[in-house]
């Protein structure tokens, strides 16, 4: 392309050349250029001169010589440039000019020639290289140190919150139905109503008469229970920020992360191919300093404006920390940020009335662009969606991946949805977050000392430990004495197994993917849910978490005895 | 090589190309809206975005949504109050034709159009309500709730999940299958974990956006073959075995062929998929990905393969650690679903609503090649894109059959390139022989009035041209207007055992002939290198290859490489 800009550029030139020079050859301007005055003056001021000169020195044969020379350069002449213009000679110097332009104009470029180049890998010799070429296996052989145990299977379902796993009927603590609006009678009639009058699929994408009025329904509950302009549903969980990710940031964007920001999230960014910058996780004041960089460096180089923003968490799935969002909100002002906000674990439950971790830091509808969230959380069905600006929406509608090119959420799963916000929406809704909210901080409060070899991760108190979800990471020095990594996953199993058959207490032990680029610890993950909220249970959990930690982790010999189980 | 065609199975048929005449009005339609575009957006300004922040779109996107699919996005998105069977309800909305309308929302007037659905994809008639998979799917819902709102790897296991991929394992002929909850994420977050940086890709030009994006965050390296062309795959994989990695020269690590298959179970004859009608033996391909949308009326895919795959799948792909698992009743859905087609319920209906699909299919293909559409697509596809080229053409389709109550949908930029803008039929099990009548009576009339009827006024040139511009019929010298297209729909359709109605006889010939080269159509699947059949389906990219041309141009691959697994 450079090539051929630069080829029309010489074209140009020289055409002009080709035109200055004809124009000249007519004009005044010829008197000036043309060999003819050149010649004329020559005569006037030299000849008479010469001539007498050389009669003086007697020099005839050289006299002659000249004399022969000057009728045919001289004043008509057949050489004389005079001649040459009258009859039209300057076509041939235009002619010759054209004739330049077009070789260059033809000609493809500096290409090496023969010798330089190497010679062609004959059909043999590529037999010969197929043939021996060894792929790698498929998939290569899961890492010893990568091998679990098998997840836990579910043998019977009371509701969300009760659950039957290897015989034993167990409180329910890693399904991220906080608030147990599934259970709700009106949302199962909701869905069973759905499923009879639509069916189960949408069996087409939203685009191609996949829209089901449902849906529209769902987006506008949902805009209006967030107070944003206007919601978009996508059916999938994870593939909801990974879509709106690069639907607003491309290849000379900029997105500035929390660098513990879970998977969808990098995976967004990666196939926005943007310029992804990190700062330290939950740290406002290395956010600061960032920005301040990325501003100083794009002055310095002089780039032209590009869209930048910023991708946090509400509550980080792999820590369940809460992001200072008030500080965030602040600096992405002042840097004129875009910010976007991962509410999955915080939707339904922070915020005073449900609104998530925004709300709970008091940002107010509108000051952030960007709000993504699951429907798998607070709503218990499946599904995501994203609120703020209609004009953010719209986007979404021709450029989000997901949304496009995928088939529409099932509509049952939407009416189910639907059927959930609104109980969210009433007061009864807003008191069972308000306990659940209570739940988490009493929660963490009671495993703040720690149950033994075990760590909270995140706030035991203040407004971010009301953070639904709460990991308990292994101390290092205990992480350390337990050695390889399998050892340590068997030995939380171990404490998770004595959890669930002594205590009758279902937690989640967290696994990550190879592909993830943050590597968090390993963990007991709890999710605070309505059920925990009784009277007494969550000293229940947390004295249970104390005596099978103490077991597993606490001693040595417990120690051993967890990698004795490996 | 060439048995099929020794067998007289039919010619693969000519890809369609649009007559010259057709892009130069196309682009001279798009230019003009451009211009006309731009000289609006002189006068109306968008709102600003806040000062010291660059628009939140890119503005040439911006502009192709606002000025030229502004005009005619009412026909997507069309919102429907009624499960996507064999008719729908299309709700109302304000008309935009003529006017100028911007993206706004629409307003709805209220009113609902019964219409016949040729828009979903609805292969085996499951997406209303069906008296084996409903009743099963309430009470799975009663008993499991509506959703586990946790991940299949901490506490979203059921015994629901663990029947579902072994039935869609037993059903494709694998060893095991991982399923996840949307289908669009089966590729995009799967594909990640099996390819990495040092991985060489080979994608059809046609794949999927979700192939496309899942190899796009897995690093790996792509190559383009053009569409369904082994010739070119095969040119391409062996320059690239042969050349390494670029500048370093290593030897890639992998190389997979990424084929996008087409629907699940809506083809051969027991419904096993696309493997199954080439004759190529499941457990030869290496991972097999679909989705659960458009055969089961449900939500979902799956990915299958060896065992060893499936384990690592298990432990490491991102949709299984992270993401919800797929709801119970959806899950239901799929499992009554397999089991219909499988004949549990003792009646025969599933292996029916089969054989009533390819009847169905093969009507509608038959009739419309016969009126001289380009359609593209083979025999026994339930998806038929029909070539329209012309984007102005391609509203005032979608409009006019809307208002004939036909539902069909249209694609246009960005999901095909600007000037391939086509239509799209999706057949259904549950289609009536009166409906497919009632949409080609519909279709006809359009057809003649919009002169998309390209194969009658084959040739383009000047002649073509005044055809067109005219709406008569070509003058002396061209082939008969009809003749031409159904000589080739007679072509196509005679090997099918004589009968008159088309393919269903021919179907067993034609399946015979492709077993017989399967022998060799396996050895390469999995010598070539680790391919991914990709059953599913889109529509820009049903013309999958045919089963005799498949198999004997796979068998060219055999000596490429060493066995992968």
């Amino acid at each position: 392309m450079r090539r051929l800009t630069r080829k029309a550029c010489l074209l140009a030139a020289l055409g002009l050349c080709a035109v200055a020079w004809s124009k000249a050859a007519e004009g005044p301007l010829r008197r000036a250029l043309s060999f003819s005055s050149l010649a004329t003056s020559l005569r006037d001021v030299d000849a008479g001169k010469i001539i007498q000169a050389l009669q003086e020195m007697r020099l005839r044969p050289i006299r002659q010589a000249w004399a022969e020379f000057w009728d045919i350069f001289g004043p008509g002449g057949r050489l004389h440039p005079d001649w040459f213009i009258e009859h039209q000679g300057h076509l041939f110097i235009e002619g010759g000019l054209m004739a330049i332009i077009l070789v260059l104009f033809f000609q493809s470029g500096y290409r090496p020639s023969k010798e330089q180049e190497e010679e062609p890998l004959t059909e043999r010799e590529i037999d010969e290289l197929c043939r021996e070429w060894k792929p790698e296996p498929l998939v290569p052989d899961i890492a010893e140190e990568d091998q679990l145990p098998e997840p836990p299977v579910i043998q019977e379902w009371e509701n969300s919150h009760w659950v039957t796993v290897a015989g034993r009927r167990a409180l329910n603590l890693t399904a991220a139905d906080f608030l147990g609006l599934s259970n709700d009678p009106s949302v199962a009639a909701a869905a069973r109503a759905t499923v009879e009058r639509y069916g189960v699929g949408s069996c087409g994408p939203r685009g191609f008469y996949g829209t089901f009025d449902v849906h529209l329904q769902l987006e506008q509950d949902l805009a209006a229970f967030m107070g944003e302009e206007e919601a978009i549903i996508y059916s999938y969980d994870i593939a909801t920020v990974a879509s709106v990710i690069p639907a607003f940031a491309s290849r000379a964007d900029i997105l500035v992360m929390d660098e513990g920001c879970s998977y969808p999230i990098q995976q967004g960014a990666k196939l926005s191919r943007a310029r992804v910058f990190t700062f330290k996780h939950n740290d406002a004041g290395d956010l600061a300093a960032l920005l301040g960089r990325i501003e100083a460096e794009e002055a310095r180089e002089r780039k032209p404006l590009c869209r930048r923003m910023i991708v946090v968490e509400g509550v980080y799935s792999n820590t369940g920390e809460v992001a200072p969002l008030r500080r965030i909100y602040e600096l992405k002002e002042r840097y004129k940020y875009r910010l976007c906000v991962e509410e999955t674990l915080s939707f339904g439950v922070m915020g005073e009335r449900g609104r998530g971790a925004c709300e709970a830091a008091g940002l107010e509808p509108g000051q952030v662009e960007i709000i993504c969230a699951s429907m798998s959380g607070a709503l218990g069905s499946v599904g995501g969606f994203c609120v703020g600006h209609s004009e953010v929406c719209d986007h979404q509608r021709l450029c989000g991946q997901g949304y496009c090119f995928s088939a529409s959420l099932p509509p049952y799963l939407a009416t189910a949805a639907i059927a959930a916000l609104r109980i969210l929406g009433t007061p009864d809704g807003q008191a069972l977050a308000r306990r659940v909210r209570g739940a988490a901080a009493e929660l963490r409060a009671a495993l703040a000392a720690g149950p033994p070899g075990l760590v909270l991760a995140g706030a035991a108190d203040g407004p971010a430990a009301a953070s639904p979800v709460v990991h308990l990471h292994l101390d290092p020095s205990v992480e350390s004495r337990l050695g390889p990594r399998p050892a340590v996953a068997a030995a939380l199993q171990r404490v998770a197994d004595i959890l669930l058959q002594r205590y009758g207490v279902f937690v989640a032990l967290p696994r990550y993917s190879v592909l993830d680029e943050v590597h968090p610890r390993q963990s007991i993950k709890l999710v605070a849910n309505a059920a925990l909220a009784s009277e007494g249970r969550v000293e229940h959990v947390a004295s249970a978490l104390r005596e099978a930690a103490a077991e597993v982790l606490g001693g040595s010999d417990g120690g051993s005895d967890g990698g004795g189980a490996a | 090589m060439g048995v099929a065609a020794a067998e007289g199975a039919p010619p693969p048929p000519p890809h369609p190309r649009a007559a010259w005449y057709i892009n130069v009005l196309c682009t001279w339609t798009l230019s003009l809206l451009a211009f006309t575009g731009r000289i609006r957006d002189l006068f109306w300004t968008r709102p600003k975005t806040r000062k010291g922040f660059a628009e939140i779109s890119d503005p040439h996107q911006d502009f192709y949504n606002r000025r030229l699919y502004g005009r005619i996005h009412d026909c997507w998105n069309r919102p429907i109050a009624s499960a996507p069977g064999a008719w729908i309800d299309v709700m109302e909305r304000e008309d935009i034709a003529g006017s100028y309308k911007s993206t706004r929302k629409l307003a709805f007037t209220g009113r609902r159009q019964r219409c016949l659905n040729l828009g979903s994809y609805n292969y085996l008639g499951f997406a209303a309500a069906d008296e084996y998979c409903t009743p099963r799917v309430l009470s799975t819902m009663e008993a499991w709730g509506i959703s586990t709102c946790s991940s299949r790897a901490e506490g979203g296991t059921t015994p629901l999940h663990a029947e579902l991929e072994g039935l869609v394992a037993e059903f494709l002929g694998t060893e095991d299958a991982i399923t996840y909850g949307m289908g669009f994420a089966t590729n995009s977050a799967s594909i990640p974990a099996l390819c990495g940086p040092g991985t060489l890709v080979l994608s059809d030009a046609l794949n999927h956006t979700s192939i496309v994006a899942g190899v796009k965050a897995s690093g790996a390296s792509v190559k383009v073959f053009r569409h369904n062309n082994v010739r070119h795959l095969e040119s391409l994989l062996r320059f690239h075995i042969a050349e390494g990695q670029p500048r370093t020269h290593r030897p890639w690590k992998k190389v997979r062929l990424r084929a996008w298959g087409c629907m699940r179970a809506a083809r051969g004859a027991a419904g096993a998929g696309l493997c199954e009608q080439a004759g190529v033996d499941p457990r030869d391909v290496d991972v097999l990905m679909g989705t659960f949308t458009k055969s089961f009326g449900s939500a979902g895919g799956y990915v299958a393969g060896s065992k060893r795959l499936v384990a690592y799948l298990r432990r490491h792909s991102p949709a299984h650690l992270y993401a919800a698992s797929i709801a119970p009743g959806a899950a239901q859905q799929i499992i009554s679903a397999l089991k219909l087609i499988r004949g549990d319920d003792g009646s025969g209906r599933g292996a029916a609503k089969v054989a009533q699909l390819h009847d169905n299919a093969n009507y509608f293909r038959r009739k419309l090649l016969e009126m001289g559409l380009h359609v593209l697509g083979d025999w026994d596809s339930p998806v038929m894109p029909i070539m329209v080229y012309h984007i102005g053409l391609l509203a005032s389709l979608s409009r006019r059959l809307l208002s004939r109550r036909v539902a069909m949908v249209v694609v246009g930029f960005p999901a095909t390139p600007l000037l391939l803008c086509r239509c799209r039929v999706c057949i259904s099990a549950a289609h009536s022989r009166e409906d497919l009548d009632y949409a080609l009576d519909a279709l006809r009339d359009l057809v003649a009035a919009s002169g998309i009827d390209f194969a009658n006024r084959s040739g383009g040139g000047l002649r073509g041209l005044l055809a067109r511009l005219t709406g008569r019929a070509p003058p002396r010298g061209w082939r008969a207007p009809a003749g031409g297209a159904a000589a080739l729909a007679a072509e196509l359709s005679a090997p099918c055992g004589g009968c008159g109605e088309g393919a269903c006889g021919g179907l067993g010939s034609r399946r015979a002939s492709s077993d017989g080269s399967s022998c060799s159509g396996s050895a390469v699947v999995s010598g070539g290198s680790s391919s991914i059949a990709d059953s599913s389906s889109c529509g820009a990219s049903a013309d999958i290859s045919r089963p005799g041309s498949a198999a004997d141009s796979w068998a060219a691959l055999a000596p490429s490489a060493a066995k992968s697994v």
